[in-house]
C-alpha cells in the first residue's frame, strides 16, 4: 500500500520541489515576460523561454507528424491484415527499436540524419519548396528542427504502433465478422466499424507519443542546432527546453536567477507532459477494463 | 429434391485437427434445413463453410467444393464478398454495429450501392425491419443507437440487417440460444415466414427446435454427416443407429 503510494508521492515531491526551486524567478518576472519573452540573456538578466517553448513545439509536432501516418498504416497492418506468425516477429523487434537507447538513436541522427537533411532535403527544399511557410533554408547546416523531428519520429514509431495496435485488439471479432458476413470488405469493416470505434484510443496513444517526444532530451540535443533563437522555419536550428535544462544546469550557477530559471523551465515541461500523459490514460483506461 | 446448395467431398482441417470429413451434402432450396448432433461435431463449421467465414480463422484448411447454383464459392474467381452477400448469417449473439438502428439496416445496402437515393433507403430500412418484425417497436427511435435495444430486438435488428443486402440463403448458427423464449419464439416465427423466399440453414442442438423447425434435416457426429433427408423420415424413421440414439436423447 504504502509503496503503490510513492510513485504519487514522488511526482507531488518533485513538483512542489521544482515550484519552490523556481519561486524566485516567479516572483521577479510575470509569467507573461517569462512565457512570452523571447530573448534568453541570463546575465543580462533577461529569461525569455518564448525561443525554447516554440522550438519543443516545433520539434515534436515535425516528430508527431512524421511518426503518425506510417504508425497508424503499420498498426492497422497488424491488427486487421497480417498473418499470426508476421505479428509474432513484428511485437518483440518493435519492443527491441524502443529499448535501444536515446544516446544511440542521437549518435545515429548525427552521423546520418543531420547529414541528410543538409546535403539532401536542404538543397531540395531551397530549390523547391522555398516560398513555402516554414520551408526557408537559412542555415547551411543540417543541425535543424527537421533533424531533431525525424528522429523523434523515430523513436516514438514503437510507442504509436503498440498502443494503437493494442487499442484495435479491444475491438471484439464480433463486430468484424457481422460486416463481413454482409459481404464488407476488410477495409470497409475498417474504415466503417472499426475505425470509429477505436478513434479516441488513436488520439490518445498519439498523445503519449507526443509526450514522449516533448520530453526527449538527449537525441534531440545532439542534432537540434540548440541555439536559443525563435526558429521561423524546419530548417532552422532551435533549442528544445529539455536540451536548455540538460546543457547548462550546474554551469554558470553564479549568475543571479539562473538557477531558478531552469528549474522554471523543468516546471513547465514536467506540467505540459503530466497533462498530456493524464488526458491520454484517462481515455485509454476505458479501452483497457 | 431441387438442391440450392451442394457440398462435395468437403474436407476442414483446424491445424491438423481434423473438423469436417468427407461430407457430401445437398440443401434444398427455398425450405428450412436443420444441422444437428451433440455439441463439437462440425454443425457450425460446415454452417460457416457456406458463407466462407472459415478462413478467417488461421490455419484453416479447406479443401472439395461448395456449390450455390452449381456454382462453386471456392473457386478462386470467385469475389468472397459477392458469396457474403448472397448468404446471408445470424450469429450465436445478436452482434448490432456500433451505429444507430436505422445504420445498421442500411449499412450492408449502403456498402453494395443498392439503392440510388436517400428516400430509396429509407424506404428500404422500413421495409426490412417489417419483414424482420421489428418496425413498430423502433419507428420512433431510428436513431438511437442499436445497442439501447433489448438483446431479442438487436437479433431481429441482425436479421434485418442480413435481410436487406437481398441474400438467396439465411444461415443461423444457433441464433435463438443467447434469446430468452418469446424472443427466440420471435425468431423462429420469423424463419418459419421467410422459408418461402429464402433457403435458410440452421444449426442447433436443441432436438425441439430442429423439430419445429426442420423441413429437411443433416445429422452430424464427430465431423462426419451421418443422415440427412427430408425432416419426416428422419424424424419417424431414422436409418442409423447414431441417429436414432440421438433422436431417442442418449446422447
Amino acid at each position: 500500500m504504502v509503496i503503490t503510494l510513492l510513485p504519487l508521492f514522488l511526482i507531488s515531491a518533485v513538483t512542489i520541489g521544482l515550484l519552490l526551486r523556481s519561486w524566485p524567478i516567479l516572483s521577479a518576472y510575470s509569467l507573461k515576460e517569462l512565457l512570452f519573452g523571447s530573448i534568453w540573456k541570463p546575465s543580462q538578466g533577461l529569461f525569455g523561454f518564448w525561443p525554447f517553448i516554440v522550438g519543443t513545439f516545433w520539434v515534436t509536432v515535425v516528430g508527431v507528424g512524421l511518426a503518425v501516418p506510417p504508425c497508424l498504416l503499420v498498426s492497422i497492418y497488424l491488427a486487421e491484415y497480417a498473418h499470426a506468425f508476421t505479428r509474432s516477429i513484428a511485437k518483440p523487434v518493435l519492443d527491441l527499436l524502443a529499448a535501444i537507447p536515446p544516446v544511440v538513436y542521437g549518435v545515429w541522427g548525427l552521423l546520418a540524419i543531420v547529414p541528410f537533411v543538409e546535403t539532401f532535403l536542404a538543397p531540395f527544399s531551397k530549390r523547391w519548396l522555398a516560398f513555402l511557410p516554414f520551408m526557408a533554408v537559412n542555415s547551411p547546416t543540417g543541425f535543424s528542427i527537421l533533424a531533431g523531428g525525424i528522429v523523434l519520429a523515430v523513436m516514438i514509431a514503437p510507442l504509436v504502433i503498440s498502443v494503437v495496435f493494442e487499442i484495435f485488439a479491444t475491438v471484439p471479432n464480433d463486430l468484424r465478422f457481422a460486416s463481413l458476413a454482409i459481404g464488407a470488405t476488410r477495409w470497409e469493416t475498417i474504415r466503417r466499424v472499426v475505425l470509429p470505434q477505436v478513434l479516441p484510443g488513436i488520439i490518445a496513444g498519439i498523445v503519449l507519443g507526443a509526450s514522449r517526444a516533448f520530453g526527449e532530451t538527449i537525441a534531440v540535443l545532439m542534432v537540434v542546432g540548440n541555439v536559443p533563437q525563435v526558429p521561423g522555419s524546419l530548417f532552422d536550428a532551435a533549442y528544445p527546453l529539455p536540451a536548455l535544462i540538460a546543457n547548462n544546469y550546474g554551469d554558470m550557477m553564479s549568475i543571479p536567477l539562473y538557477d531558478a530559471a531552469l528549474l522554471c523551465a523543468a516546471l513547465i515541461l514536467l506540467g505540459v507532459i503530466l497533462i498530456f500523459n493524464i488526458a491520454a490514460t484517462l481515455v485509454l483506461k476505458r479501452f483497457m477494463k | 429434391m431441387n438442391s440450392h446448395i451442394q457440398v462435395r467431398n468437403l474436407n476442414v482441417f483446424y491445424g491438423k485437427q481434423q473438423a469436417l470429413k468427407e461430407i457430401n451434402i445437398e440443401i434444398p432450396r427455398q425450405q428450412i434445413t436443420v444441422i444437428m448432433g451433440p455439441s463439437g461435431c462440425g454443425k457450425t463449421t460446415l454452417l460457416k463453410s457456406l458463407n466462407r467465414f472459415l478462413e478467417l480463422t488461421d490455419g484453416t484448411q479447406i479443401s472439395g467444393q461448395v456449390l450455390v447454383d452449381g456454382q462453386d464459392i471456392y473457386a478462386s474467381a470467385v469475389d468472397v464478398t459477392e458469396v457474403r452477400k448472397r448468404v446471408g448469417l445470424l450469429a450465436q449473439r445478436p452482434t448490432p454495429l456500433p451505429m444507430s438502428i436505422y445504420e445498421n439496416v442500411s449499412y450492408g445496402m449502403y456498402i453494395h450501392q443498392m439503392r440510388k437515393d436517400k428516400r430509396e433507403y429509407k424506404d428500404a430500412v422500413r421495409h426490412y425491419l417489417e419483414l424482420a418484425g421489428l418496425w413498430e417497436e423502433v419507428k420512433k427511435r431510428m436513431h438511437d443507437p442499436a445497442t439501447s435495444l433489448s438483446i431479442g430486438q438487436q437479433q431481429r435488428l441482425c436479421l434485418a440487417r442480413g435481410l436487406a443486402v437481398e441474400p438467396e440463403i439465411i444461415l443461423g448458427d444457433e441464433p435463438t440460444s443467447a434469446l430468452d423464449p418469446i424472443s427466440s419464439q420471435h425468431i423462429e416465427k420469423k424463419l418459419l415466414e421467410l422459408k418461402s423466399q429464402y433457403t435458410t440453414v440452421v444449426v442447433t442442438h436443441t432436438l425441439r427446435q430442429a423439430k419445429r423447425l426442420a423441413e429437411h434435416v443433416i445429422f452430424m457426429y464427430l465431423g462426419e454427416v451421418v443422415e440427412a433427408g427430408p425432416a419426416q423420415e428422419v424424424f419417424n424413421h431414422p436409418q442409423q443407429e447414431r441417429t436414432r440414439q440421438y433422436l431417442e436423447g442418449l446422447f
